[in-house]
Protein backbone atom coordinates (compact mmCIF):
# COMPACT_ATOMS: atom_id res chain seq x y z
CA UNK A 1 0.00 0.00 0.00
CA UNK A 2 2.77 2.39 1.04
CA UNK A 3 6.26 1.92 -0.26
CA UNK A 4 9.06 4.28 0.69
CA UNK A 5 12.40 4.25 -1.11
CA UNK A 6 15.43 6.39 -0.36
CA UNK A 7 13.39 8.86 1.67
CA UNK A 8 15.34 11.90 2.83
CA UNK A 9 13.83 14.69 4.92
CA UNK A 10 15.76 17.85 5.52
CA UNK A 11 15.14 20.82 7.80
CA UNK A 12 17.39 23.61 6.60
CA UNK A 13 20.92 22.30 7.03
CA UNK A 14 19.91 19.29 9.08
CA UNK A 15 19.17 16.03 7.34
CA UNK A 16 16.84 14.31 9.78
CA UNK A 17 16.11 11.28 7.60
CA UNK A 18 18.97 9.93 5.53
CA UNK A 19 17.57 7.47 3.07
CA UNK A 20 14.87 5.13 4.36
CA UNK A 21 13.36 2.11 2.64
CA UNK A 22 10.29 0.50 4.10
CA UNK A 23 6.85 -0.72 3.18
CA UNK A 24 3.44 -0.94 4.78
CA UNK A 25 0.99 -3.46 3.36
CA UNK A 26 -2.78 -3.11 3.32
CA UNK A 27 -4.27 -3.92 6.72
CA UNK A 28 -0.97 -3.97 8.60
CA UNK A 29 0.13 -2.17 11.71
CA UNK A 30 3.77 -1.22 11.21
CA UNK A 31 5.77 0.59 13.84
CA UNK A 32 8.83 2.82 13.58
CA UNK A 33 10.94 2.67 16.72
CA UNK A 34 13.93 4.69 17.76
CA UNK A 35 15.35 7.09 20.28
CA UNK A 36 14.59 10.80 20.39
CA UNK A 37 15.95 12.49 17.28
CA UNK A 38 16.22 9.26 15.29
CA UNK A 39 14.02 10.75 12.56
CA UNK A 40 10.69 9.07 13.29
CA UNK A 41 8.58 12.23 13.41
CA UNK A 42 10.42 13.64 10.38
CA UNK A 43 9.59 10.50 8.43
CA UNK A 44 5.87 10.94 9.13
CA UNK A 45 6.11 14.68 8.38
CA UNK A 46 7.72 13.83 5.05
CA UNK A 47 4.98 11.36 4.12
CA UNK A 48 2.23 13.83 5.12
CA UNK A 49 3.81 16.66 3.14
CA UNK A 50 4.63 18.82 6.15
CA UNK A 51 8.40 18.65 5.62
CA UNK A 52 10.29 18.78 2.31
CA UNK A 53 11.18 15.23 1.31
CA UNK A 54 13.10 13.63 -1.53
CA UNK A 55 13.21 10.07 -2.74
CA UNK A 56 10.09 8.06 -3.47
CA UNK A 57 6.92 7.73 -1.41
CA UNK A 58 4.52 5.54 -3.36
CA UNK A 59 0.99 5.26 -2.05
CA UNK A 60 -1.24 3.01 -4.14
CA UNK A 61 1.13 3.56 -7.06
CA UNK A 62 1.12 7.35 -6.88
CA UNK A 63 4.21 9.29 -5.87
CA UNK A 64 3.48 11.66 -2.98
CA UNK A 65 6.78 13.57 -3.16
CA UNK A 66 6.16 17.25 -3.76
CA UNK A 67 2.45 17.18 -2.93
CA UNK A 68 1.06 19.63 -0.38
CA UNK A 69 -0.38 18.39 2.93
CA UNK A 70 -3.91 19.19 1.77
CA UNK A 71 -3.46 17.08 -1.39
CA UNK A 72 -2.10 14.14 0.59
CA UNK A 73 -5.02 14.35 3.01
CA UNK A 74 -7.37 14.02 0.07
CA UNK A 75 -5.60 10.82 -0.98
CA UNK A 76 -6.89 9.20 2.22
CA UNK A 77 -3.80 9.54 4.37
CA UNK A 78 -4.23 11.14 7.79
CA UNK A 79 -1.53 12.15 10.28
CA UNK A 80 -2.27 12.47 13.99
CA UNK A 81 0.68 14.65 14.94
CA UNK A 82 2.93 14.39 17.95
CA UNK A 83 1.65 16.38 20.89
CA UNK A 84 -1.97 15.92 19.67
CA UNK A 85 -2.25 19.51 18.42
CA UNK A 86 -5.99 19.80 18.80
CA UNK A 87 -7.30 23.34 18.23
CA UNK A 88 -7.55 24.44 21.88
CA UNK A 89 -9.90 27.39 21.40
CA UNK A 90 -12.31 25.38 19.25
CA UNK A 91 -14.92 23.03 20.66
CA UNK A 92 -14.72 19.27 20.32
CA UNK A 93 -17.52 19.54 17.74
CA UNK A 94 -15.56 22.08 15.69
CA UNK A 95 -12.36 20.03 15.83
CA UNK A 96 -14.24 17.02 14.50
CA UNK A 97 -15.97 19.08 11.83
CA UNK A 98 -12.68 20.34 10.41
CA UNK A 99 -11.27 16.81 10.38
CA UNK A 100 -13.93 15.70 7.92
CA UNK A 101 -14.94 18.96 6.26
CA UNK A 102 -13.19 18.30 2.94
CA UNK A 103 -13.88 14.57 2.75
CA UNK A 104 -17.64 14.21 2.77
CA UNK A 105 -20.64 15.08 0.72
CA UNK A 106 -24.16 15.38 2.08
CA UNK A 107 -25.06 13.33 5.13
CA UNK A 108 -21.98 11.12 5.30
CA UNK A 109 -20.22 13.68 7.52
CA UNK A 110 -22.94 13.34 10.16
CA UNK A 111 -22.78 9.55 9.95
CA UNK A 112 -19.00 9.52 10.42
CA UNK A 113 -19.27 11.95 13.33
CA UNK A 114 -21.87 9.73 14.96
CA UNK A 115 -19.53 6.77 14.49
CA UNK A 116 -16.71 8.70 16.20
CA UNK A 117 -18.91 9.72 19.13
CA UNK A 118 -19.86 6.07 19.58
CA UNK A 119 -16.24 4.95 19.37
CA UNK A 120 -15.15 7.69 21.80
CA UNK A 121 -18.04 8.23 24.26
CA UNK A 122 -16.00 10.80 26.19
CA UNK A 123 -16.12 13.10 23.16
CA UNK A 124 -19.91 13.02 23.22
CA UNK A 125 -19.84 14.15 26.84
CA UNK A 126 -17.40 16.94 26.03
CA UNK A 127 -18.97 17.78 22.67
CA UNK A 128 -19.58 21.50 23.30
CA UNK A 129 -16.46 22.12 25.39
CA UNK A 130 -13.29 23.74 24.19
CA UNK A 131 -10.65 21.19 23.28
CA UNK A 132 -8.10 23.07 25.40
CA UNK A 133 -10.09 22.13 28.51
CA UNK A 134 -9.79 18.39 27.87
CA UNK A 135 -7.31 16.19 29.71
CA UNK A 136 -4.27 14.87 27.84
CA UNK A 137 -5.89 11.50 27.24
CA UNK A 138 -9.12 13.08 26.04
CA UNK A 139 -7.16 15.34 23.71
CA UNK A 140 -5.40 12.31 22.27
CA UNK A 141 -8.76 10.63 21.66
CA UNK A 142 -9.98 13.81 19.99
CA UNK A 143 -6.84 14.05 17.83
CA UNK A 144 -7.30 10.46 16.64
CA UNK A 145 -11.04 10.93 16.09
CA UNK A 146 -10.35 14.13 14.15
CA UNK A 147 -7.99 12.20 11.87
CA UNK A 148 -10.54 9.41 11.45
CA UNK A 149 -13.19 11.92 10.38
CA UNK A 150 -11.51 11.98 6.97
CA UNK A 151 -12.04 8.20 6.71
CA UNK A 152 -8.37 7.55 5.95
CA UNK A 153 -7.14 4.28 4.53
CA UNK A 154 -3.67 4.94 5.97
CA UNK A 155 -3.35 6.47 9.43
CA UNK A 156 0.00 7.86 10.58
CA UNK A 157 0.15 8.01 14.37
CA UNK A 158 2.96 9.99 15.99
CA UNK A 159 3.62 9.11 19.64
CA UNK A 160 -0.01 8.61 20.65
CA UNK A 161 0.94 7.46 24.16
CA UNK A 162 3.30 10.34 24.95
CA UNK A 163 2.65 11.89 28.34
CA UNK A 164 -0.42 9.81 29.13
CA UNK A 165 -1.20 7.92 32.34
CA UNK A 166 -0.65 4.14 32.09
CA UNK A 167 -4.37 3.38 32.21
CA UNK A 168 -5.01 5.76 29.30
CA UNK A 169 -2.07 4.28 27.39
CA UNK A 170 -3.80 0.87 27.60
CA UNK A 171 -6.94 2.41 26.20
CA UNK A 172 -5.09 4.10 23.33
CA UNK A 173 -3.34 0.88 22.29
CA UNK A 174 -6.57 -1.11 22.53
CA UNK A 175 -8.14 1.47 20.31
CA UNK A 176 -5.32 1.33 17.73
CA UNK A 177 -5.58 -2.45 17.58
CA UNK A 178 -9.33 -2.02 17.08
CA UNK A 179 -8.85 0.36 14.14
CA UNK A 180 -7.14 -2.42 12.23
CA UNK A 181 -10.35 -4.44 12.52
CA UNK A 182 -12.07 -1.59 10.69
CA UNK A 183 -9.65 -2.03 7.80
CA UNK A 184 -7.45 0.98 8.50
CA UNK A 185 -3.76 0.49 7.82
CA UNK A 186 -1.55 2.05 10.47
CA UNK A 187 2.00 3.37 10.59
CA UNK A 188 2.79 3.93 14.25
CA UNK A 189 5.70 5.90 15.67
CA UNK A 190 6.34 5.17 19.34
CA UNK A 191 8.84 5.51 22.11
CA UNK A 192 7.00 2.86 24.03
CA UNK A 193 8.56 -0.02 22.09
CA UNK A 194 7.08 -2.80 24.23
CA UNK A 195 3.51 -1.69 23.69
CA UNK A 196 4.06 -0.81 20.03
CA UNK A 197 5.62 -4.20 19.16
CA UNK A 198 2.83 -5.90 21.05
CA UNK A 199 0.18 -4.74 18.58
CA UNK A 200 2.38 -4.33 15.47
CA UNK A 201 2.74 -6.86 12.67
CA UNK A 202 6.16 -5.58 11.77
CA UNK A 203 8.60 -2.96 13.00
CA UNK A 204 11.62 -0.97 11.89
CA UNK A 205 14.28 0.45 14.19
CA UNK A 206 15.70 3.87 13.27
CA UNK A 207 19.05 5.17 14.41
CA UNK A 208 20.26 8.55 13.21
CA UNK A 209 17.92 8.71 10.26
CA UNK A 210 18.63 5.18 9.01
CA UNK A 211 16.97 1.82 9.47
CA UNK A 212 19.24 -0.53 11.40
CA UNK A 213 16.88 -3.38 12.09
CA UNK A 214 13.56 -4.72 10.90
CA UNK A 215 11.37 -7.69 11.48
CA UNK A 216 8.11 -9.13 12.74
CA UNK A 217 6.75 -7.51 15.89
CA UNK A 218 7.34 -10.47 18.21
CA UNK A 219 10.79 -11.20 16.74
CA UNK A 220 11.94 -7.63 17.22
CA UNK A 221 10.69 -7.63 20.78
CA UNK A 222 12.88 -10.72 21.40
CA UNK A 223 15.98 -9.43 19.61
CA UNK A 224 18.97 -8.59 21.77
CA UNK A 225 19.62 -5.29 20.05
CA UNK A 226 16.12 -3.96 20.61
CA UNK A 227 16.04 -5.27 24.15
CA UNK A 228 19.32 -3.58 24.91
CA UNK A 229 18.52 -0.28 23.25
CA UNK A 230 14.83 0.32 23.78
CA UNK A 231 13.38 -2.20 26.13
CA UNK A 232 15.95 -1.78 28.86
CA UNK A 233 14.54 -1.40 32.34
CA UNK B 1 -26.54 65.80 29.38
CA UNK B 2 -27.27 66.17 25.68
CA UNK B 3 -23.63 67.11 25.06
CA UNK B 4 -22.53 64.02 26.92
CA UNK B 5 -24.79 61.71 24.92
CA UNK B 6 -23.69 63.27 21.66
CA UNK B 7 -20.06 62.71 22.59
CA UNK B 8 -20.84 59.16 23.59
CA UNK B 9 -22.42 58.52 20.20
CA UNK B 10 -19.43 60.11 18.47
CA UNK B 11 -17.07 57.92 20.48
CA UNK B 12 -18.95 54.73 19.62
CA UNK B 13 -19.17 55.60 15.94
CA UNK B 14 -15.49 56.58 15.63
CA UNK B 15 -14.44 53.60 17.75
CA UNK B 16 -16.55 51.39 15.52
CA UNK B 17 -14.66 52.48 12.40
CA UNK B 18 -11.34 51.84 14.12
CA UNK B 19 -12.66 48.50 15.32
CA UNK B 20 -13.61 47.44 11.78
CA UNK B 21 -10.19 48.42 10.45
CA UNK B 22 -8.31 46.85 13.35
CA UNK B 23 -10.32 43.66 12.84
CA UNK B 24 -9.30 43.62 9.19
CA UNK B 25 -5.64 43.85 10.20
CA UNK B 26 -6.08 41.23 12.92
CA UNK B 27 -7.88 38.69 10.72
CA UNK B 28 -4.99 38.68 8.26
CA UNK B 29 -2.31 38.87 10.95
CA UNK B 30 -3.74 35.98 12.93
CA UNK B 31 -3.47 33.67 9.92
CA UNK B 32 -0.57 34.90 7.81
CA UNK B 33 1.51 36.66 10.48
CA UNK B 34 1.53 39.77 8.30
CA UNK B 35 0.72 43.36 9.29
CA UNK B 36 -0.82 44.51 6.05
CA UNK B 37 0.11 48.18 5.78
CA UNK B 38 -1.64 48.23 2.42
CA UNK B 39 -4.91 47.85 4.33
CA UNK B 40 -5.36 51.63 4.10
CA UNK B 41 -5.26 51.40 0.33
CA UNK B 42 -8.13 48.90 0.45
CA UNK B 43 -10.08 51.69 2.13
CA UNK B 44 -8.99 54.15 -0.53
CA UNK B 45 -10.02 51.79 -3.33
CA UNK B 46 -13.42 51.45 -1.71
CA UNK B 47 -13.60 55.24 -1.47
CA UNK B 48 -12.95 55.55 -5.21
CA UNK B 49 -15.53 52.83 -5.80
CA UNK B 50 -18.08 55.02 -4.01
CA UNK B 51 -16.91 58.04 -5.98
CA UNK B 52 -17.32 56.38 -9.38
CA UNK B 53 -20.56 54.60 -8.53
CA UNK B 54 -22.17 57.77 -7.21
CA UNK B 55 -20.68 59.65 -10.17
CA UNK B 56 -22.70 57.50 -12.57
CA UNK B 57 -25.73 57.98 -10.28
CA UNK B 58 -26.09 54.39 -9.16
CA UNK B 59 -27.66 55.37 -5.87
CA UNK B 60 -26.11 54.99 -2.44
CA UNK B 61 -27.02 51.37 -1.56
CA UNK B 62 -25.59 50.06 -4.82
CA UNK B 63 -22.59 52.38 -4.48
CA UNK B 64 -21.84 50.86 -1.07
CA UNK B 65 -21.94 47.38 -2.58
CA UNK B 66 -19.62 48.53 -5.37
CA UNK B 67 -17.24 50.00 -2.79
CA UNK B 68 -17.12 46.78 -0.78
CA UNK B 69 -16.61 44.70 -3.92
CA UNK B 70 -13.77 47.01 -4.98
CA UNK B 71 -12.02 46.56 -1.63
CA UNK B 72 -12.50 42.76 -1.71
CA UNK B 73 -11.23 42.52 -5.28
CA UNK B 74 -8.17 44.59 -4.41
CA UNK B 75 -7.53 42.53 -1.27
CA UNK B 76 -7.67 39.28 -3.28
CA UNK B 77 -5.49 40.78 -6.01
CA UNK B 78 -2.69 41.89 -3.68
CA UNK B 79 -2.83 38.55 -1.86
CA UNK B 80 -2.46 36.69 -5.15
CA UNK B 81 0.13 38.95 -6.78
CA UNK B 82 2.21 40.22 -3.86
CA UNK B 83 1.80 38.09 -0.75
CA UNK B 84 1.34 34.55 -2.05
CA UNK B 85 4.77 34.47 -3.72
CA UNK B 86 6.18 35.71 -0.39
CA UNK B 87 4.39 33.05 1.72
CA UNK B 88 7.64 31.55 2.96
CA UNK B 89 9.27 34.92 3.63
CA UNK B 90 10.11 36.07 7.15
CA UNK B 91 8.36 38.87 9.03
CA UNK B 92 10.64 41.57 7.63
CA UNK B 93 10.09 40.42 4.06
CA UNK B 94 6.33 40.45 4.51
CA UNK B 95 6.42 43.88 6.16
CA UNK B 96 8.48 45.37 3.32
CA UNK B 97 6.15 43.77 0.77
CA UNK B 98 3.13 45.36 2.40
CA UNK B 99 4.84 48.78 2.47
CA UNK B 100 5.75 48.38 -1.19
CA UNK B 101 2.19 47.46 -2.16
CA UNK B 102 0.91 50.42 -0.18
CA UNK B 103 3.25 52.90 -1.89
CA UNK B 104 2.64 51.49 -5.37
CA UNK B 105 -1.12 51.75 -4.97
CA UNK B 106 -0.90 55.30 -3.64
CA UNK B 107 1.20 56.38 -6.62
CA UNK B 108 -1.25 54.68 -8.96
CA UNK B 109 -4.12 56.60 -7.37
CA UNK B 110 -2.21 59.88 -7.60
CA UNK B 111 -1.21 59.44 -11.24
CA UNK B 112 -4.17 57.45 -12.48
CA UNK B 113 -6.98 59.36 -10.81
CA UNK B 114 -5.90 62.56 -9.14
CA UNK B 115 -3.63 63.73 -6.37
CA UNK B 116 -6.41 65.99 -5.15
CA UNK B 117 -9.48 65.01 -3.21
CA UNK B 118 -12.57 64.11 -5.24
CA UNK B 119 -15.96 65.10 -3.84
CA UNK B 120 -18.31 62.24 -3.01
CA UNK B 121 -21.75 63.81 -2.59
CA UNK B 122 -23.85 62.03 0.01
CA UNK B 123 -27.66 62.10 0.02
CA UNK B 124 -28.91 65.08 2.03
CA UNK B 125 -30.79 62.73 4.34
CA UNK B 126 -27.44 61.69 5.82
CA UNK B 127 -26.52 65.26 6.75
CA UNK B 128 -29.36 65.77 9.22
CA UNK B 129 -29.87 64.71 12.78
CA UNK B 130 -32.55 62.77 14.57
CA UNK B 131 -34.34 64.00 17.68
CA UNK B 132 -34.38 61.08 20.09
CA UNK B 133 -36.28 63.13 22.68
CA UNK B 134 -33.36 63.43 25.07
CA UNK B 135 -30.77 64.40 22.48
CA UNK B 136 -30.23 65.32 18.84
CA UNK B 137 -28.01 62.72 17.23
CA UNK B 138 -26.43 62.98 13.77
CA UNK B 139 -27.64 60.49 11.17
CA UNK B 140 -24.11 59.57 10.13
CA UNK B 141 -22.88 58.62 13.63
CA UNK B 142 -26.03 56.55 14.11
CA UNK B 143 -25.52 54.91 10.74
CA UNK B 144 -21.91 54.16 11.72
CA UNK B 145 -23.01 52.44 14.89
CA UNK B 146 -25.59 50.34 13.07
CA UNK B 147 -23.19 49.43 10.25
CA UNK B 148 -20.48 48.48 12.73
CA UNK B 149 -22.87 46.34 14.76
CA UNK B 150 -24.15 44.57 11.64
CA UNK B 151 -20.60 43.96 10.37
CA UNK B 152 -19.37 42.62 13.70
CA UNK B 153 -22.43 40.40 14.04
CA UNK B 154 -22.06 39.14 10.49
CA UNK B 155 -18.39 38.36 11.00
CA UNK B 156 -19.14 36.52 14.23
CA UNK B 157 -21.78 34.37 12.50
CA UNK B 158 -19.39 33.70 9.63
CA UNK B 159 -16.54 32.65 11.92
CA UNK B 160 -18.74 30.48 14.15
CA UNK B 161 -21.13 28.87 11.72
CA UNK B 162 -19.33 28.25 8.44
CA UNK B 163 -16.68 25.65 7.76
CA UNK B 164 -14.26 28.15 6.26
CA UNK B 165 -14.82 30.53 9.21
CA UNK B 166 -14.10 27.70 11.64
CA UNK B 167 -11.03 26.80 9.59
CA UNK B 168 -9.85 30.42 9.87
CA UNK B 169 -10.10 30.33 13.66
CA UNK B 170 -8.25 27.02 13.65
CA UNK B 171 -5.58 28.36 11.29
CA UNK B 172 -4.89 31.19 13.73
CA UNK B 173 -3.99 28.48 16.27
CA UNK B 174 -2.17 25.92 14.13
CA UNK B 175 -2.13 26.39 10.36
CA UNK B 176 -0.12 23.25 9.61
CA UNK B 177 -2.74 21.02 11.22
CA UNK B 178 -5.52 22.75 9.28
CA UNK B 179 -3.69 21.71 6.11
CA UNK B 180 -3.35 18.16 7.44
CA UNK B 181 -7.17 18.09 7.53
CA UNK B 182 -7.14 18.59 3.75
CA UNK B 183 -8.23 22.22 3.93
CA UNK B 184 -6.36 24.20 1.26
CA UNK B 185 -4.06 26.85 2.75
CA UNK B 186 -4.58 29.16 -0.21
CA UNK B 187 -8.32 29.18 0.26
CA UNK B 188 -8.11 30.01 3.97
CA UNK B 189 -5.66 32.84 3.31
CA UNK B 190 -7.70 34.23 0.41
CA UNK B 191 -10.87 34.25 2.51
CA UNK B 192 -9.02 36.06 5.30
CA UNK B 193 -7.98 38.77 2.84
CA UNK B 194 -11.51 38.95 1.42
CA UNK B 195 -12.93 39.42 4.92
CA UNK B 196 -10.42 42.19 5.59
CA UNK B 197 -11.55 43.77 2.32
CA UNK B 198 -15.22 43.70 3.34
CA UNK B 199 -14.36 45.35 6.67
CA UNK B 200 -12.20 47.98 4.94
CA UNK B 201 -15.03 48.65 2.48
CA UNK B 202 -17.60 49.26 5.21
CA UNK B 203 -15.15 51.45 7.14
CA UNK B 204 -14.37 53.41 3.97
CA UNK B 205 -18.04 54.18 3.39
CA UNK B 206 -18.47 55.44 6.97
CA UNK B 207 -15.27 57.50 6.70
CA UNK B 208 -16.24 59.06 3.37
CA UNK B 209 -19.78 59.71 4.57
CA UNK B 210 -18.37 61.96 7.28
CA UNK B 211 -15.84 63.75 5.11
CA UNK B 212 -17.53 63.88 1.73
CA UNK B 213 -14.41 63.32 -0.32
CA UNK B 214 -11.80 60.72 -1.26
CA UNK B 215 -8.10 61.26 -1.97
CA UNK B 216 -5.09 58.96 -2.52
CA UNK B 217 -3.96 59.23 1.10
CA UNK B 218 -7.42 58.68 2.55
CA UNK B 219 -6.68 55.30 4.12
CA UNK B 220 -3.34 56.17 5.63
CA UNK B 221 -4.34 57.89 8.87
CA UNK B 222 -7.28 55.68 9.86
CA UNK B 223 -5.29 52.50 9.27
CA UNK B 224 -2.38 53.87 11.28
CA UNK B 225 -4.87 54.40 14.10
CA UNK B 226 -6.33 50.95 13.52
CA UNK B 227 -2.82 49.55 13.88
CA UNK B 228 -2.54 51.33 17.23
CA UNK B 229 -5.96 49.93 18.16
CA UNK B 230 -4.92 46.40 17.21
CA UNK B 231 -1.79 46.71 19.36
CA UNK B 232 -3.77 48.02 22.33
CA UNK B 233 -6.17 45.13 21.95
CA UNK B 234 -3.46 42.46 21.77
CA UNK B 235 -2.28 41.90 18.22
CA UNK B 236 -3.92 39.07 16.36
CA UNK B 237 -6.87 38.54 18.66
CA UNK B 238 -10.20 39.48 17.09
CA UNK B 239 -11.97 40.42 20.32
CA UNK B 240 -8.91 42.46 21.26
CA UNK B 241 -8.98 44.35 17.96
CA UNK B 242 -12.59 45.37 18.54
CA UNK B 243 -11.89 46.39 22.14
CA UNK B 244 -8.79 48.32 21.06
CA UNK B 245 -10.74 50.15 18.36
CA UNK B 246 -13.41 51.30 20.79
CA UNK B 247 -10.86 52.28 23.46
CA UNK B 248 -9.00 54.41 20.93
CA UNK B 249 -12.23 55.99 19.66
CA UNK B 250 -13.32 56.85 23.20
CA UNK B 251 -9.91 58.31 24.06
CA UNK B 252 -9.88 60.51 20.98
CA UNK B 253 -13.41 61.81 21.46
CA UNK B 254 -12.89 62.34 25.19
CA UNK B 255 -9.70 64.31 24.63
CA UNK B 256 -11.38 66.30 21.86
CA UNK B 257 -14.34 67.13 24.08
CA UNK B 258 -12.71 67.78 27.41
CA UNK B 259 -9.18 69.09 26.78
CA UNK B 260 -8.88 72.88 27.23
CA UNK B 261 -8.73 74.78 23.93
CA UNK B 262 -5.13 75.84 24.52
CA UNK B 263 -3.77 72.29 24.46
CA UNK B 264 -6.29 70.83 22.01
CA UNK B 265 -3.72 70.86 19.16
CA UNK B 266 -1.79 68.28 21.20
CA UNK B 267 -4.77 65.93 21.33
CA UNK B 268 -3.03 63.07 19.55
CA UNK B 269 -0.05 63.37 21.88
CA UNK B 270 -2.38 62.93 24.84
CA UNK B 271 -4.16 59.99 23.21
CA UNK B 272 -0.93 58.22 22.31
CA UNK B 273 0.46 58.99 25.77
CA UNK B 274 -2.47 57.12 27.30
CA UNK B 275 -1.91 54.31 24.78
CA UNK B 276 1.69 54.01 25.95
CA UNK B 277 0.47 53.93 29.53
CA UNK B 278 -1.95 51.10 28.69
CA UNK B 279 0.86 49.14 27.06
CA UNK B 280 3.16 49.70 30.04
CA UNK B 281 0.48 48.25 32.29
CA UNK B 282 -0.56 45.50 29.86
CA UNK B 283 2.31 44.82 27.47
CA UNK B 284 0.42 42.06 25.67
CA UNK B 285 -2.63 44.24 25.10
CA UNK B 286 -6.07 44.27 26.64
CA UNK B 287 -7.04 40.79 25.41
CA UNK B 288 -3.87 38.88 24.47
CA UNK B 289 -4.28 36.76 21.35
CA UNK B 290 -4.55 33.02 21.82
CA UNK B 291 -1.94 31.32 19.71
CA UNK B 292 -1.65 27.92 21.34
CA UNK B 293 0.66 26.52 18.70
CA UNK B 294 1.79 23.28 20.27
CA UNK B 295 0.73 21.78 23.53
Amino acid sequence: MLSVEGLKVRYGQIEAVKGLDFTVAQGEIVTLLGANGAGKTSTLAGIAGLAPATGMIRFENQNLIGLRPEDISRRSIALTPEGRRVFPALTVAENLLLGGAMHHKGGSLDATREEMLTLFPILRERYRQRAGLLSGGEQQMLAIARSLMSQPRLLLLDEPSLGLAPKIVDEVFRLIAGLRQKGITILLVEQNAVRALDIADRGYVLVNGRITLQGKGRELAQSDEVRAAYLAA
Amino acid sequence: MEFFIQQLVNAISLGGIYALLALGLAVVFSIVGLINFAHGELMTVAGYGLFFAIGVSLGLPIAIVVAIFAAVAMALLIERVAFRPMRRADVTGLLLTSFAVSVILRVLFQNGISARGMPVPMPSALAGSIDLGFAHIGVIPLLSIVATAVSLGGLLLFLKHTVVGTAMRAAAQDFAVVRLMGIPANRVVAVAFAVSGVLAGVAAFLWVAQRGSVDPLMGFVPVLKAFVAAIIGGLGGLAGAVAGGFVLGFLEVACQAFLPAAILPYRDAFVLGIVILILVLRPEGLIPAQTGKRS
